[in-house]
């Protein structure tokens, strides 16, 4: 930790920003840092550290003081790391938090997360090593100095050979891994061709494919994530999944429907349905085929979808006539409405009150004021 | 004379279309359905295995998620196409995204009256990182970005923009064509633009630079700023970094002069 130079935090020209990060605590070496946690910051040219508090607290460190650096994995009841080797100080090296430090490493603790990122970036500046062709207005220390050059802290050799050594592991672990998925992606493209060949007979009608036989190769194929070629269209059929999904979605959305003026986005179902379940939730695929299906199952919702593309799911009962009259007498009662307005007045979102009031002026009953100060609806005199 | 039952004719021109058709060495779809089904089964059970040895590798490993889903790709598969699929089921990569999912349509809906659905994919990390909490797995921008474009799929107008060298992340249905993108573009280094800069940078006529901005302006993705020395400044709250403006405590704001 006595590499750090205190700092204004403030960014030189030419030094851009890279990515910063929250809930960072540093340590010195393997000991706490006597700081609280604060903010990391990656520039172009060094490592920022800010007081997540008290914003006067901030320093920074060139990246050429970094000689290697590696993630240590979080485990019970401990952050994620990555643990930067340094360089002697230079001995021009401004004043910092610490004076003196028994370690030639510091780590950076993660306790809000973002490692991956904050690697993944910092690896990339490491690498390129932009500081080194974008010099900044004021010379920040560079941390080899002609002294420094060759003069390495002791105990580094045996960490660069651990290091070694666990890549070496880690990368024999991801090729058996990568081994083995190559080889399942293998036989999975078997099928994809197969159930190409079975598609493509299917459309030529070659042979004689039942119903079912048709809804059990849907399932196949979602069961192998493989897009559903142009299959004849038989009414009604999606996979008995789908059809399952159907009716549980048509009783567990009753009571939400009633309560938002029965009508939800459909990435609002998403959301409320997949929080419900906690687990083995719906992909946004399969919660459309099922919405699909509402209609051929004779269920009270429907899904429905707006000129802009925005999709819904509605409540059967609530008809579009009653929709746009109730748009309309809330328009003429007030004179005019934004589409917030009318949103605070119904208790609906600001999307769905808009698509009824654009559905109300295709039916010709509103007109609209277009200004940049919004779109305003007034009843339709013309 | 006998009269052939209807049934039974039907069976022997089947038998010999069957017949016909083998002759010729073709297979019969409903021949290649059974076929699928075992291999399924195999497949299935591969799967299985492969998920004992090494389900580990792809939680922890977002680079290993990365060549995952390039591979599936690749072949034609979508691993994330549902919730039902092996891939989903047997390794758990559905979840994963899916609830990533729902993050990042809670953190778009929470932020869009200030920012109109528009947002820098490195804001949306940040926010989804801290919505996760402390005990929940990191996240990759990756790892968004596939799960932003599942989203897609239920017409909420997701979308991404290219900006800078990331991306915009869109989620609301507005209407954005080149022109549009291009401005939001070159508003990227300091968070607004002025119909000058657009003049000058992209040689466009005057109306057609107001027509853009007047648009943005509509649909809340920026805001106007007419009291700017010089020449009134559009600026796009989606750009703000955690740099230039931070949220403000209620205190905070009593304490600051006037």
């Amino acid at each position: 930790m006595d590499r750090f130079s205190w700092s204004n935090g403030l960014l030189e020209i030419n030094e851009t920003l890279v990515i910063q990060q929250r809930g960072v605590r540093l340590y010195d070496g393997d000991d706490k840092a006597k700081l609280d946690v604060g903010v990391a910051l990656l520039s172009t040219h060094r490592l920022i550290w800010r007081d997540g508090k008290n914003h006067d607290c901030c320093m920074a460190m060139p990246l050429s003081q970094i000689i290697f650096f590696e993630e240590q994995a979080a485990g019970i009841g401990k952050s994620a790391k990555i643990v930067i080797h340094l360089h002697p100080s230079p001995v021009n090296k401004e004043p910092g938090p610490y004076q003196n430090s028994k370690y030639s490493f510091i780590k950076l603790s993660f306790k809000e997360h973002g490692q991956i990122e904050f690697y993944r970036r910092l690896t990339e500046e490491i690498t390129q090593k932009r500081w080194e062709n974008t010099p900044v207005s004021q010379p920040i220390s560079t941390g080899t100095g002609p002294q420094t050059g060759r003069t390495r802290a002791v105990g580094i050799v045996g960490i660069e050979r651990k290091i070694e050594e666990k890549r070496k592991e880690t990368d024999k672990n991801i090729s058996e891994a990568f081994e083995d998925l190559s080889k399942l992606m293998v036989k999975a493209k078997e099928m994809v061709e197969l159930s190409r060949s079975i598609a493509s007979k299917i459309k030529d009608k070659q042979g004689d494919i039942t119903e079912d036989e048709t809804i059990r190769f849907k399932s196949y194929l979602l069961s192998m994530g493989i897009a559903n070629p142009v299959t004849r269209e038989t009414h009604g059929s999606g996979t008995h999944y789908h059809m399952q999904l159907a009716k549980q979605l048509g009783d567990m959305l009753q009571a939400p429907l009633e309560e938002r003026g029965g009508m939800m986005a459909l990435t609002e179902v998403y959301c409320l349905v997949n929080r419900a379940r906690g687990m083995e939730l719906l992909s946004p695929e399969d919660l459309l085929n099922a919405c699909k299906m509402f209609e051929s199952l004779k269920l009270p919702l429907r899904l429905r979808v707006f000129d802009s593309g925005v999709m819904v799911v509605q409540l059967q009962s609530h008809s579009e006539e009653e929709m746009i009259a109730s748009a309309l007498d809330n328009v003429t009662e007030k004179g005019s409405l934004t589409a917030e307005e009318f949103a605070k007045l119904l208790g609906l979102s600001v999307l769905l009150s808009k698509e009824r009031l654009l559905l109300a002026e295709k039916m010709g009953h509103l007109c609209r004021d277009d200004s940049v100060e919004g779109l305003r609806f007034y009843p339709n005199s013309f | 004379m006998h009269r052939r039952g209807v049934g039974a004719g039907a069976i022997a021109k089947k038998k010999l279309a069957e017949a016909k058709y083998k002759e010729r060495g073709t297979v019969l779809a409903e021949d290649q359905i059974v076929q699928m089904s075992k291999q399924l089964e195999t497949f299935k059970s591969n799967l299985e295995e492969f998920a004992s040895k090494h389900k580990q590798e792809i939680r922890k490993n977002p680079q290993f998620r990365v060549q995952f889903q390039e591979m599936c790709a690749t072949i034609g598969v979508d691993p994330l196409a549902s919730g039902k699929g092996f891939w989903s089921e047997m390794l758990g990569v559905g979840d994963f995204y899916y609830e990533l999912g729902v993050q990042i349509i809670e953190v778009c809906l929470a932020l869009k009256h200030r920012n109109g659905g528009l947002i820098t994919l490195d804001e949306l990390h940040q926010r989804v990182l801290r919505g996760r909490g402390k005990y929940a797995q990191d996240v990759s921008q990756d790892d968004l970005v596939r799960a932003i474009k599942k989203l897609k799929v239920m017409g909420n107008g997701f979308g991404m923009i290219p900006v800078g060298g990331s991306y915009l992340v869109q989620s609301v249905p507005a209407e954005l064509n080149m022109d549009h993108t291009v401005v939001l573009q070159l508003a990227e280094n300091k968070g607004y633009v002025t119909v000058s800069e657009i003049k000058g940078s992209l040689k466009w006529e005057k109306e057609r630079a107001c027509h853009v901005l007047d648009h943005l302006l509509k649909e809340g993705l920026a805001w106007l700023d007419s009291q700017a020395a010089g020449e009134a400044q559009y600026w796009l709250p989606a750009l703000f970094s955690e740099l230039t403006s931070r949220d403000v405590t209620p205190e905070e704001a009593n304490q600051m002069t006037p």
